[in-house]
């Protein structure tokens, strides 16, 4: 078991033709992720690695049966590229795209409400399940198969945390990265109420940052509905406030949303915070009684 | 980017809301004339920096006498306003706005943003015009009312009402009601219509002659979305921004100055906090937040190395590389070819993790440069504050 995606999970890539999205296409299959399709409007009957690519992703699905789209298309063009993808009837969406306008996100939120579809990101490292589907762009090699759910609003810094998993021999189940844009598809809740389902994952890292407050929402929830250890680590409490830390989302605006605040809320919930971001693998090995 | 004054006014007379007649004045020469033209009983003299709190700081000046509008705005050009938002340094004023006043009855606060966990867009207002916002929730929360819009269907009438009822208004002000709603429907196209990250009017007042008038406005814009918005992108001031953090943004780097003495540079956004926070816990201060993004080249290191440098307060460098699909020998290449191209005369400390780590710590340690070599992140930010020694 795990959450989200695993090797029966069949991947249309929308912007497969550029760079971005063939390097990390390729590198997908590589690791063994069953990646069907590619989308490109105008240059069908290609083929990229020996993926074919289509005009569109309602053909891509009729053609393949495809049922997770990851997209790597233009920020201008990216809500565009959402809202096609939900339209064909993909049920889980996995945007990379750094850069969409914040509006634009807004639109399409409100499009996906009520539907049978999931967005994860955008602005996200993408989601992977050890030795089954790696859909996005982390480095496979440092993931090892364990019981440790991770989710995050990062990228390298959830590769530091799995790294550190890795050399623990603790491993991981499912890692899912959830975005550093202000609006996203899915939040921390979500993530964490499918890890404490998976009979797979035995603890739970999440990794949060200044900002917004996805971390206080999951503390609320962590409280009632979490029985599994969870270990986190909020980045940014040296980051002043008012200025945005490369994030579109990490920014402490009136005072709210600061790493501090979000670390004392987890806390009083029962989860054991680390201030320290080498720490997180150890927290982890402590709370398993390992 | 943020905007001044003057120019989050210009928006609002685009979209149809109420601002008192004013100018964007540069010379006493143009204030004169200015004011000349105006003929109105009362003068504000408003000094135009991105930061608030000017009003306090001696940023704003009223006049009825127009012989003394000269002078105001030679006192106020050149002049440094300090407030609690720019920083004990303070910032330089370069232009002023000019305008009428106004004979206020009532003032009230509007704002829009993009509420984050919901995803839509959400007024907020209150009948505590003329304060901040902050204070008001922190002190009086029952004063802020919040009405968050559908942006399937964008700004109803309903919304409007919501707003006015609960602010009280057909009691204050009956006549006032229909066109604080008309208002509040102009406000939210112009926050959806140009991509604004904030709007906000503070105060909204009522004058003497049942007007709604926008007195004051502030209007942030999402960065992501300039590339729609050539007349916005004519509106950035770089006198009101970091000359690092511009120097940055052109070699296409994430670059936030700080107050701390070791220099970072890291790929990715979360890790670069994570840094500049383990220096904290190590015992000194982050003289920046560095992102050099997820693929960093020899060309992004240099440019990272040159505006690290350029800062005085940096004593020491701490270089934090994950190497995820770049991988860490290509990375330690770059370190050594761009520390070659640029003089490094304070202490470095390079920690690589990830893909080929190894390989790319042995060639830096085989390089003549003067470095130590980390493999863990505690480490490594233990040797650069040993190195640069901890904060006073």
């Amino acid at each position: 078991m795990s959450i989200l995606v695993n090797k029966h999970t069949r991947v249309v890539v929308q912007g497969i033709t550029g760079k971005e999205g063939s390097f990390h296409a390729t590198q997908c299959k590589a690791y063994g992720t069953q990646m069907v399709a590619g989308v490109t409007p105008g240059k069908a009957g290609q083929t990229v690695e020996g993926i074919p690519v289509f005009n569109t992703v309602r053909d891509a699905v009729k053609k393949t049966q495809c049922d997770t789209s990851l997209i790597f298309v233009p920020p201008p063009f990216c809500a565009d590229a959402i809202l096609e993808a939900a339209d064909a009837g993909v049920t889980l969406i996995i945007c990379i795209t750094e850069g969409i306008p914040v509006n634009d996100m807004v639109k399409v939120k409100r499009a996906l409400y009520g539907r049978d579809v999931r967005l994860i990101g955008p602005n996200c490292p993408g989601v992977i399940t050890v030795d089954e589907a790696k859909i996005g762009i982390m480095p496979g090699f440092i993931h090892k198969k364990g019981v440790v759910g991770v989710v995050s609003r990062s990228g390298t810094l959830t590769y530091e945390a799995v790294h550190q998993l890795s050399t623990l021999g603790l491993g991981e189940t499912t890692c899912v990265g959830i975005g550093g844009d202000p609006v996203n598809g899915t939040g921390f809740v979500d993530v964490l109420a499918l890890f404490e389902k998976d009979p797979e994952t035995q603890a739970i890292v999440m990794i949060g940052e200044i900002g917004g407050d996805a971390e206080e929402k999951a503390a609320e929830f962590i409280k009632t509905k979490v029985k599994k250890p969870v270990v986190s680590f909020i980045a940014g409490i040296t980051a002043p406030p008012g200025r945005r830390m490369g994030h579109a989302g990490a920014i402490v605006s009136g005072g709210k949303g600061t790493a501090a605040e979000k670390m004392k809320i987890l806390e009083a919930a029962g989860v054991r915070v680390v201030k320290n971001p080498a720490e997180i693998g150890q927290a982890v090995k402590l709370a398993l009684g390992r | 980017m943020n905007v001044h004054e003057f120019q989050a006014k210009q928006l609002f007379g685009q979209f149809g809301i109420s601002v008192p007649r004013g100018k964007e004045i540069l010379s006493p020469e143009a204030g004169s004339a200015w004011v000349a033209e105006l003929n109105v009983p009362v003068f504000v003299v408003k000094a135009q920096i991105h930061a608030g709190g000017r009003g306090k700081a001696g940023g704003v000046k009223i006049t009825k006498d127009k012989a003394a509008v000269p002078g105001l705005v030679k006192e106020l050009i050149g002049k440094t306003l300090v407030t609690h938002q720019t920083g004990p340094k303070g910032r330089e004023v370069r232009r002023l706005l000019i305008e009428e006043g106004a004979a206020i009855t009532k003032e009230l606060y509007v704002s829009i943003v993009v509420d984050r966990d919901s995803g839509w867009p959400v007024f907020i207002a209150s009948t505590e015009g003329g304060m901040e916002i902050e204070e008001v929730a922190a002190h009086t929360p029952e004063k802020i009312i919040r009405e968050a819009i559908d942006p399937a269907v964008g700004f109803q009438g309903y919304n409007g009402r919501n707003i006015a009822f609960a602010l009280g208004l057909p009691a204050m002000e009956p006549v006032i009601v229909n066109p604080f709603i008309l208002m509040l429907g102009n406000l939210y196209r112009m926050f959806m219509d140009k991509n604004a990250a904030m709007v906000e009017i503070n105060p909204l007042v009522i004058t003497s002659d049942k007007k709604l008038i926008a007195l004051d406005g502030k209007v942030t814009f999402d960065d992501s979305a300039l590339f729609r918005h050539a007349d916005v992108q004519q509106m950035r001031d770089l006198h009101e921004e970091e000359p690092l953090e511009i120097e940055a943004g052109e070699n296409n780097l994430n670059y936030v100055k700080l107050d701390g003495n070791i220099g970072c540079m890291v790929n990715g956004a979360g890790l670069a906090m994570a840094t500049m926070d383990v220096i904290k816990l190590a015992g000194s201060e982050p003289a920046n937040f560095l992102d050099v993004g997820g693929g960093a080249t020899k060309e992004t290191v240099a440019a990272g190395f040159r505006i690290l440098l350029k800062d005085p307060n940096v004593k020491g460098i701490f270089i934090n590389i994950f190497g995820g699909i770049v991988r860490c020998e290509r990375i330690a290449h770059g370190v050594i070819e761009a520390a070659k191209e640029v003089k490094i005369n304070v202490p470095l400390v390079v920690r690589l993790q990830g893909t080929n780590a190894e390989e790319g710590r042995k060639l830096l340690a085989e390089s003549d440069l003067k470095l130590e070599v980390a493999d863990d992140l505690w480490e490594a930010a233990q040797k650069i504050v040993k190195l640069t020694g901890k904060a006073a």
